[in-house]
């Protein structure tokens, strides 16, 4: 079982090379599977995720639920998605047409490339990269444009306002979040995925990393736009962000991003804090499935659990505290690893 | 190999993107095609397979100097955003200054001899790059706080001015 | 090389995810525009003014400030994957380097560029 799928991919390799085909293009040919088969774990999942979102945020609150559309209510997201497929694509008279087309497209970009370093198990790297951690910050730091292009190109209030609130928060937040991995770095001495994982062989980094575990935590929700860090979408005062004038499939895709972002985020949650694809019994693939679901989970509770925060306090927090903290951070592990280098040399 | 073909290809989005952010006539246009020709030139560092420069050029330029740009343009408009890019008088004083710039890049670029390393890249690049950045170069890199400290307080000052 | 080429699969196919889903849809989906649905939604009312007016000073205050720990994070992911086989020395090079930034923060804070109102 352990290996299933990376003899899979093998066989795969060897079946293309075996055609006589050149080595780039087997290559090419393997990364497209590759990423085939990480879309259609990312699609599945998310169909899933938004079913048990609502069926988590129904039992929080002593509701049922979605439970009439088949066994408990379990194809309702899927006919959601087919229904949605079927909506009109209304794209308003005012609106700045193609600015505004081009970020429903534009919002997956980062969420789909961001998988491209995500260890699904043992040697189940899409591309493992030599600056694999630092390429997912540069990935996610796009992810603000798109949202900007919405709210721009909508050319309507609530939009344009929900869309700089956006960029303003997502920006403000990647620093703590891009300042906690850190920790991480320094400890594993390394930016490539698959060495990270070493490093946890023995103790996983959220117990030696528990400031920057929690600080990940916060700043990575408030990457996510949720729950409580929701105000560029609040609906109570900005109808929908920047998604007010979208509909339709258009609609879906932005909808589609935040779950796939969320699936990322809590990916490399588990990878860098939580030993990644490692534990005993199981097979690793299905560890690493286990604890993004954990991470998941989590980023749920939250949304029930915390009102949400105003713009004002929302910055103050980031600015005034997560981001001195997280410097802090550094420096304490900094010095921590300095007092294990020195207590290495004494010869006791 | 494929590089040649990708890199033409890349260049021509990169110079096409650069075009676009100077001729369109919307300020905000412009700044979104600057993102693609950031987001190529960033290809190209990968195809010098320069990984950790193309990663800060996408974080710096695509991620942080798009936004500012954006939220520049935003506070200082006034009038009809659709025509806010518009060639103005200095448009002979601007292309002289350009032709002559590209003049010196383009002597620059035929003079030098340039030396080709076929050796592969080191996987610990990034470290060697800590290790030079921290060693040989740290009066400079110190410097480089230094100038991002005044850059920071000297636009304070001036937004401060606006805001009053 | 390779890797750069999965890489670029990944950003064309990525880039065509949301076409293909978009195309499918425009199979399916009606289309039956009216002015009403095609104008402009703000609480059902007729749009008032221009949307793309002056905005706020804060939130290029904000980006200012994230821009110069942006380029911070930058030098600091080199020395962190490095800093287990440094010594001290270079520790404390850091230090300054993050000290002079933290000065930069604390005033951009003293003067008020932090503040939302």
């Amino acid at each position: 079982m352990e290996n299933l799928f990376v003899n899979i991919s093998g066989a795969l390799r060897g079946w293309f090379t075996g055609m006589g085909l050149p080595p780039m293009a087997v290559e090419a040919i393997m990364a497209l599977v590759f990423l085939v088969a990480i879309l259609a774990f990312v699609l599945l999942n998310v169909v899933y995720l938004v079913y048990l979102e609502r069926k988590l945020s129904a039992y929080m609150q002593q509701r049922l639920g979605p439970n009439r559309v088949g066994p408990r209510g379990l194809f309702q997201t899927l006919l959601d998605v087919l229904k949605l497929f079927g909506k009109e694509d209304i794209i308003p008279n005012a609106a700045d047409r193609w600015v505004f087309r081009l970020a429903a497209i534009l919002v997956m970009v980062p969420a789909i490339m961001a998988f491209a370093v995500v260890p699904f198990g043992q040697g189940m790297i899409a591309v493992d990269l030599n600056i694999g951690i630092f390429y997912f910050v540069a990935v996610s730091s796009t992810a603000t444009i798109a949202f900007l292009m919405a709210g721009w190109g909508s050319n309507n209030k609530w939009a344009l306002l929900g869309g700089m609130r956006t960029v303003a928060q997502m920006v403000s937040y990647e620093l703590p979040m891009v300042l906690s991995l850190l920790g991480v770095v320094m400890l594993a001495g390394s930016l490539r995925i698959s060495d990270i994982m070493a490093a946890q062989k023995t103790v996983w980094f959220v117990v030696l990393q528990p400031v920057a575990f929690l600080i990940y935590l916060v700043a990575s929700t408030a990457e996510l736009n949720r729950q409580p860090f929701d105000l560029p979408e609040g609906e109570q005062e900005l109808t929908a962000g920047p998604f007010t004038e979208y509909s339709g499939m258009r609609y879906a895709l932005f909808f589609l991003a935040e779950y796939t972002n969320m699936i990322a985020v809590s990916a490399i949650a588990a990878t860098l804090f939580l030993g990644g694809p490692q534990g005993p019994w199981l097979p690793s693939w299905l560890w690493f499935v286990i604890k993004v679901y954990v991470m998941i989970g989590i980023y749920m509770w939250f949304r029930w659990t915390f009102p949400r925060i105003r713009m004002d306090h929302l910055l103050a927090f980031n600015w005034k505290f997560l981001v001195p903290l997280s410097l802090a951070n550094v420096l304490v592990t900094g010095i921590g690893l300095e007092i294990y280098k020195w207590f290495q040399t004494i010869r006791w | 190999m494929v590089s040649p073909l990708v890199f033409w290809i890349v260049a021509g989005i990169t110079i096409i993107a650069a075009l676009a952010v100077v001729n369109l006539t919307n300020l905000i246009h412009s700044a979104l095609w600057l993102i693609v020709a950031f987001v190529g030139v960033a290809i190209t560092y990968l195809i010098l397979e320069a990984e950790f420069l193309a990663a800060v050029q996408i974080i710096v330029y695509a991620g942080a100097i798009a936004i500012l740009i954006v939220f520049g343009v935003m506070l200082t408009r006034r009038g009809d955003i659709r025509e806010s890019n518009l060639f103005n008088n200095y448009r002979l004083a601007g292309g002289l200054i350009s032709l002559g710039l590209m003049a010196t890049i383009v002597t620059m670029v035929v003079k030098t001899q340039w030396a080709i390393d076929v050796a592969a890249v080191p996987a610990n690049s990034v470290g060697l790059l800590a290790q030079n950045l921290l060693g040989q170069f740290v009066i400079p890199f110190e410097i480089a706080a230094m100038l991002l400290l005044v850059a920071l307080v000297g636009a304070i000052i001036i937004a401060k001015e606006v805001r009053d | 090389m390779e890797q750069y080429l999965a890489l670029g699969i990944f950003l064309v196919v990525a880039l065509v995810f949301g076409v293909v889903v978009l195309v499918v849809a425009g199979l399916v989906r009606p289309k039956k525009p009216s002015p009403e649905k095609l104008s402009t939604y703000e609480c059902g009312l007729e749009t008032q003014g221009p949307t793309w007016v002056q905005f706020k000073i804060s939130y290029f205050m904000y980006a200012l400030v994230f821009l110069i720990f942006d380029v911070e994070t930058i030098f600091l992911y080199p020395w962190a994957v490095q800093f287990q086989k440094f010594g001290i020395f270079a520790f404390v090079e850091m230090i300054i380097f993050i000290g002079i930034l933290v000065v930069g923060l604390w005033y951009a804070w003293k003067e008020g560029a932090l503040e939302w109102l």
